[in-house]
């Protein structure tokens, strides 16, 4: 089991390695987000440093809709799921495989994130190490249901706006407590509440990395 | 798998919904006209008669989509797929108005639409989530895999629903305290039960007869294709390509 799943994790980092071509174009994505939530706001430093934290969630999330969908269209587009699936390897080896190099990607954009937002936003923040953890909780909470969802949507049609449609709502736990969080490490935190925050995240990862590996199976089989 | 059973009968469908605005009218009746006024919100806190039962039908709703969801996924019977199909879209339904109705009642009393309260937050990310799964169901073209996914994504959305509920409790809070017959003095139990059972037989109702329509839908697109037969329009064609 172990070693099906660093295989196929391997394999999922190997293929976005060799198109990071992409998951470049994502972060600049990202950044461009970012750069467009100033002009929603208009030029008023005191309400941008405020919601840096928040600006800083919504434009990964967005982001992380393009990463998650790109990781199947490999195996949408060659056939390569099925060829998996014959393999004998358990889908749950596949599933988590696949989800941490999503997660892996995700922490990765966001960490490509944070300096453009302390640019735009100025939050003056010393506070960077911990902000990572926040990153890496929070991007696993949503690669988490985003790698199931990602599975359903590539193989159905109108894929673009499917995924969105299905994660966003779901994820809405992992956005209020990540921005809770990163505000509080960004901005000041003098009553110490980011810990019951990041404890949220911690939960929703131990209820959805179980229960979607759990169900992964149904989705490919057929 | 079994074939798509069609053995309910449309008049129990029917049935319900008659008993349904039997009771809903009676319960409307005796919450608009005999009920006292209440003495802090006035005329609009009647609208909790109709409120509260659509609150508690649609949450019963999404709660028999997850069993049936869990029932499809074991038991491979697609008479659970039909069924699942039929208490999303009626949840959706439910919870559409149940949105609508807090909307018309907040604005009056909390002089807004809507404040991000833990209860009316979790009930929008709920309406959201299933109606994500209806657009599901509705872009997946095969029948396996459509009912198979719905069934996923219904048990991952259910399972989030109660972590929505206590991270938005945490963020923020204004809301009534949930109205159930204990907190409710005597005059205004009574309709608040007629229209509980009420709502409950309407739910019922638009559950079998969705349900029957949504077995016979997948009876017709599982169904064989009929056998080839030569049109004449064919046979006018075949001749003028031999000659």
């Amino acid at each position: 089991m172990m070693r099906q799943l660093f295989a196929a994790t391997h394999k999922d980092l190997l293929l976005s390695w060799r198109s990071r071509a992409q998951a470049s174009a994502v972060v600049i994505f990202g950044a461009t987000t970012l750069l467009l939530f100033s002009f929603a706001v208009g030029p008023n430093s005191a309400a941008l440093r405020q919601n840096a934290g928040g600006f800083l969630w919504v434009a990964l999330l967005l982001s992380s809709t393009l990463a998650l969908a790109e990781s199947y269209r490999a195996e949408i587009e060659q056939r390569a799921l099925e060829g998996l699936l014959l393999l004998p390897a358990s889908p749950r080896a596949l599933y988590y495989g696949k989800a941490l190099a999503n997660w892996l990607q995700l922490l990765l954009v966001g960490i490509g994130l944070v300096p453009v937002m302390i640019v735009l936003y100025d939050p003056g923040s010393s506070n960077l190490l911990p902000l990572v953890g926040v990153l890496a909780l929070g991007t696993a909470g949503l690669s988490a249901p985003g790698t199931l969802y990602a599975a359903m949507a590539s193989q159905a049609r109108a894929q673009q706006v499917l995924l969105p449609l299905l994660l966003f709502p779901l994820v809405v736990p992992v956005l209020l407590a990540a921005v809770k969080a990163s505000s509080l490490l960004l901005l000041g935190d003098p009553m110490g509440q980011a810990g019951s925050w990041v404890l949220l995240l911690a939960a929703f990862n131990g209820v959805f990395w179980p229960l979607c590996g759990l169900l992964f199976g149904q989705v490919v089989e057929e | 798998m079994a074939g798509p059973s069609n053995e309910k009968r449309p008049w129990v469908g029917y049935g319900f919904l008659a008993l349904a605005v039997l009771l809903l009218g009676t319960g409307s009746y005796i919450g608009l006209a005999v009920a006292p006024r209440e003495h802090y919100m006035g005329e609009v806190q009647r609208i909790m008669y109709v409120h509260v039962p659509t609150a508690w039908s649609a949450l019963l709703c999404f709660t028999f989509a997850f069993v049936s969801s869990i029932a499809f996924l074991f038991r491979h019977d697609w008479k659970w797929d039909s069924r699942l199909e039929a208490t999303l879209e009626v949840g959706v339904l439910l919870n559409f108005l149940l949105c609508m109705q807090g909307a018309i009642w907040a604005k009056p009393t909390w002089g807004v639409w809507w404040d991000w309260d833990p209860r009316l937050t979790t009930t929008a990310v709920m309406l959201f989530s299933f109606i994500g799964i209806l657009a599901l169901r509705r872009f997946v073209d095969d029948p396996v895999r459509r009912a198979t996914w719905a069934a996923v994504a219904t048990i991952v959305a259910f399972a989030d629903v109660p972590i929505v509920y206590f991270s938005v409790k945490w963020w923020n809070s204004l809301h009534q305290v949930q109205s159930t017959p204990q907190t409710v003095d005597g005059p205004m139990i009574t309709p608040l039960r007629v229209n509980a059972f009420g709502m409950l037989s309407l739910a019922i109702g638009l559950i079998t007869l969705r349900t029957r329509l949504a077995a016979r839908r997948l009876q017709n697109e599982m169904a064989p294709p009929l056998p080839e037969r030569e049109t004449s329009s064919e046979r006018v064609a075949a001749a003028g390509g031999e000659a």
